[in-house]
């Protein structure tokens, strides 16, 4: 049930000495220039790209996935896909500026050029979910990975039955998207939690962390399926908080990170013990994450 | 008391007490309400009893220097707001501050000192309760020091 | 074919014809050959080049070239090299573009593909451990949904001239890990030295339509069952002389089993942390790119280099490494080498070649490890220390 890639099983017999068959599907080739269509700053260091691909490329992607984005000269990042999977248009990538890569992301102009491949990974299992309960657990710059997911979530909304978004911030200045997360918090049919590590007087939401909203809506443990982005301590938590409250580690999918420079499975940074986070993830299941993501230093 | 009896039955943190540990704290009760912006208590002031909260957010403030006070928890209906009475100097550590209106059962910290002292098996429920309280609020705090959203190299706020 | 034609015997000189047979198709012919006191892969010509009455005398953190007491042309087993750095070379530039002010940036494109390796290649000596390397790092590179271009465009069309080894070194597990002596597929012709007083000939396996080509221009007669014999001696021999042995038996679950095993902390004691097991293993593929840009800004290259996970930069994310102990940058090699690579690409990714162990300035033996481990299997070094 859980996305991940099959493993290779047959055996290794030798060499292939002769030419290799096929079309080569390869790293950095693969790399066409998008134009940046617009630029919208989301908080003091976070910046949504719209990129435009080139004229004629079809571009689509499942909620989850990540594109690498290039920078001419500077460097290569890989970047969560934050827009609507079933929109037409400029795909919207959210991108927090911590380096030198970023950097230069986030300074981006409409016009100028960004180096795209992809997508890349697994995704969120949506289809799976469909008839049960829906979590979405989000702690700072993880809801851009999930924002798609929600899309989705709410565009074939009877499909599902309760749907919470859970979100967590630094502070009120921090939270992404709170124009969307007023409009969804809006409907009837969505629960939205939202809290803050620490906040000034004219804060009137909650103060404290994440695993603490879990149990604040209601869903049915036995038929819930949860999907959980933020650091790596945010995301262990808050797991415990939803093994707490009766959900299996085959209900919750987590997106874990790592290393990635290649992002095809052939450069060996992002290993996860027996996994490649670029190809096997970075949704995975817990279920099959869980013994690797408790080891330290792993 | 009837009333309150009911509201203390029905509130999470004490309502599975044996009934007539309720008609004691019963007995150092009292209704309170407080509109939005108005203090409950203030750092410093001696710390009259505590406050379980049943409709509304209260918000755990500290007055700082220039930056205005910053609020570092928030307590809404089912929970608890101040456990300074429990423990010497008896003394608030922070600001409470209604954020919504709010409507809570205040009890007497001295009377219910006095009480727990005369049954102690009333003092070690008592006691326990706040110690899981306390516990909870501490992984709170541990996990917000360490900044997980913060910029790595960022100077800590 | 029957078996015979499949199999002929070649003296000195039919080895010389044979090397020129495939120079005269157009390969680079690379071979072993002594430099700076170790037996490295490089440019040959002739059989003249081959490390004659050499052999290598190898242990943890040693290496020696010794003077043999015949004149065997293949009579040592790996050097601090190994093929991997024709197909997938230490430095390459995979990506370049340029850009202009109008036009904007071109979509930039491969840099040393297939023309960048100049003439196609041949292997000559070409260990069975060797080969299984190669079609270990062909199932990284071109058996995934994507494929490195640089790899693919050297690996295509390389001629391979195998041997089958006369002798194991100290060092060599290659029966452990089910990876040799003898070559069992893969090449084009698999060549068998037989030395025996006055008579030095070579029994040749082809393995190929081209190598059964090039053959044809090599003066020889068919193997008979004296030779056939005599050969599979030599690789018997070598088989039961193997200095390390690893019990690979059930050795993923071992290693996912024994994560905190003290033996870790034992290993980190010694392990210098310097990478050098990652450099000469023909399997480990790591590698890391670099953006490389001229003062003006118009042109852009990306730089792929060799890489190692005994690095802090290997693990790098969010200001800080995830493997940041020795420790744990050692057990992440093991372990991924041994276990972990089989759930990535369903092989293991050691072949018994020994070169980890020669090569660690500290001796680190990985037979020795994954023994002391099975040993110690479960232990946590949380069991009570007397009066510690």
């Amino acid at each position: 049930m859980h996305p991940v890639a099959e493993p290779v099983t047959e055996p290794v017999t030798g060499p292939v000495a002769g030419p290799v068959a096929g079309p080569v599907r390869a790293p950095w080739l693969d790399r066409e220039p998008w134009r940046v269509a617009a630029t919208r700053p989301e908080s003091h260091d976070t910046v949504t790209l719209e990129l435009e691909p080139p004229p004629g490329r079809a571009f689509s992607f499942r909620p989850g996935q990540f594109n690498m984005l290039y920078v001419f000269g500077i460097g290569e990042v890989p970047i969560s896909v934050s827009g609507d999977p079933a929109a037409d248009g400029p795909v919207r990538h959210t991108i927090r500026d911590i380096g030198a890569v970023t950097h230069a992301l986030c300074t981006r102009q409409p016009g100028q050029e960004v180096g795209v491949r992809g997508p890349y990974g697994t995704h969120w299992p949506l289809a799976e979910a469909e008839g049960g309960d829906v979590v979405v657990v989000a702690g700072g710059v993880g809801l851009p990975p999930l924002r798609p997911a929600l899309y989705h979530l709410l565009a074939h909304r009877d499909r599902y039955r309760r749907i919470a978004l859970l979100y967590g911030a630094r502070t009120p200045a921090d939270l992404l998207f709170p124009e969307e997360l007023a409009c969804w918090r809006g409907r009837f049919d969505v629960e939205v939690e939202v809290i803050v590590d620490a906040a000034s007087g004219d804060w009137r939401g909650d103060v404290g962390v994440v695993p603490e909203l879990v149990g604040r809506v209601p869903f049915d443990p036995p038929a819930t399926t949860a999907f959980v982005v933020g650091p790596e301590v945010m995301m262990r938590f808050t797991i415990r908080a939803l093994t707490r409250a009766g959900l299996s580690r085959d209900q919750i999918f987590l997106s874990a990170e790592r290393n990635m420079q290649c992002a095809t499975a052939m450069c060996g940074h992002c290993q996860l013990g027996p996994f490649l986070v670029c190809r096997d993830g970075p949704v995975f299941c817990y279920q099959a994450l869980a013994p690797w993501f408790a080891r330290r230093e792993a | 008391m009837e009333t309150l009896e009911h509201e203390l039955r029905s509130h999470p943190f004490v309502g599975d007490l044996e009934p007539a540990y309720l008609t004691v704290l019963a007995s150092c009760a009292t209704n309170v309400e407080f509109p939005a912006h108005r203090f409950l208590f203030r750092e410093g002031m001696h710390a009259s009893g505590c406050f379980l909260i049943r409709e509304g957010k209260v918000g755990l403030e500290i007055a700082t220097l220039g930056q205005g006070p910053i609020v570092i928890e928030t307590v809404g209906a089912g929970q608890v707001a101040g456990f300074s009475w429990l423990l010497e100097p008896h003394m608030y550590q922070f600001d409470g501050r209604a954020i919504e209106p709010v409507r809570a059962v205040a009890l007497d910290g001295d009377e219910l000192r006095a009480r727990c002292e005369q049954d102690p098996r009333l003092g070690f429920e008592l006691m326990r309760r706040f110690a899981h309280l306390a516990a909870e609020r501490l992984q709170s705090t541990r996990l917000r020091l360490l900044d997980v959203y913060g910029t790595p190299h960022a100077p800590r706020r | 074919m029957e078996p015979a034609t499949l199999q002929r015997v070649i003296d000195r000189a039919g080895l010389d014809q044979l090397l020129a047979a495939i120079a005269r198709r157009g390969f680079r012919l690379i071979g072993p050959a002594v430099r700076d006191g170790v037996i490295v892969y490089d440019d040959i010509s002739s059989s003249a080049d081959l490390p004659a009455g050499w052999t290598d005398e190898q242990d943890g953190g040693h290496y020696r070239l010794r003077r043999r007491d015949d004149d065997a042309l293949f009579g040592y087993a790996v050097g601090p090299q190994s093929w991997k750095r024709y197909l997938f070379p230490p430095t390459s530039v995979v990506w370049r573009s340029a850009r202009d002010k109008d036009a904007g940036q071109d979509p930039g494109g491969a840099a040393d593909g297939a023309a960048g390796a100049g003439a196609p290649m041949a292997f000559i000596g070409v260990r069975s451990c060797e080969l299984r390397a190669i079609a270990i790092q062909d199932r990284v590179f071109l058996g995934g949904q994507h494929t490195d271009p640089v790899y693919a465009g050297r690996r295509e069309g390389v001629f391979l001239v195998a041997v089958n080894c006369g002798q194991a070194a100290a060092t060599c597990f290659c029966v452990s890990m089910d990876a040799g002596p003898k070559a069992e597929s893969g090449f084009d012709l698999a060549l068998t030295e037989l030395l025996d007083g006055e008579r030095h000939e070579f029994l040749v396996e082809i393995g190929t339509g081209r190598g059964a080509d090039v053959m044809s221009e090599v003066a020889g007669r068919p193997a008979g069952r004296p030779e056939t014999q005599a050969a599979d001696r030599v690789t018997e021999q070598t088989a039961a002389s193997m200095g390390r042995h690893l019990d690979t038996g059930g050795i993923k679950d071992l290693l996912y089993g024994n994560f905190e095993n003290p033996r870790w902390d034992d290993v980190a004691g010694r392990c210098l942390t310097c990478g050098n097991c990652t450099m000469v293993c023909p399997t480990c593929f790591c590698f890391s790119i670099t953006d490389v840009t001229d003062l003006a800004g118009t042109e852009a290259e990306q730089q792929r280099s060799w890489d190692s996970c005994f690095t802090m930069d290997h693990s790098y994310i969010h200001g800080g490494s995830v493997r940041a102990s020795s420790r744990s940058r050692y057990r992440q090699w093991m372990t991924h080498k041994l276990a972990t690579w089989i759930d990535q690409f369903g092989t293991s990714g050691c072949v018994g070649c020994g070169r980890c162990i020669t090569w660690c300035p500290v001796g680190i033996d990985i037979t020795e490890e994954a023994a002391a481990i099975r040993a110690s299997d479960g232990a946590t070094g949380e069991e009570g220390h007397g009066d510690a």
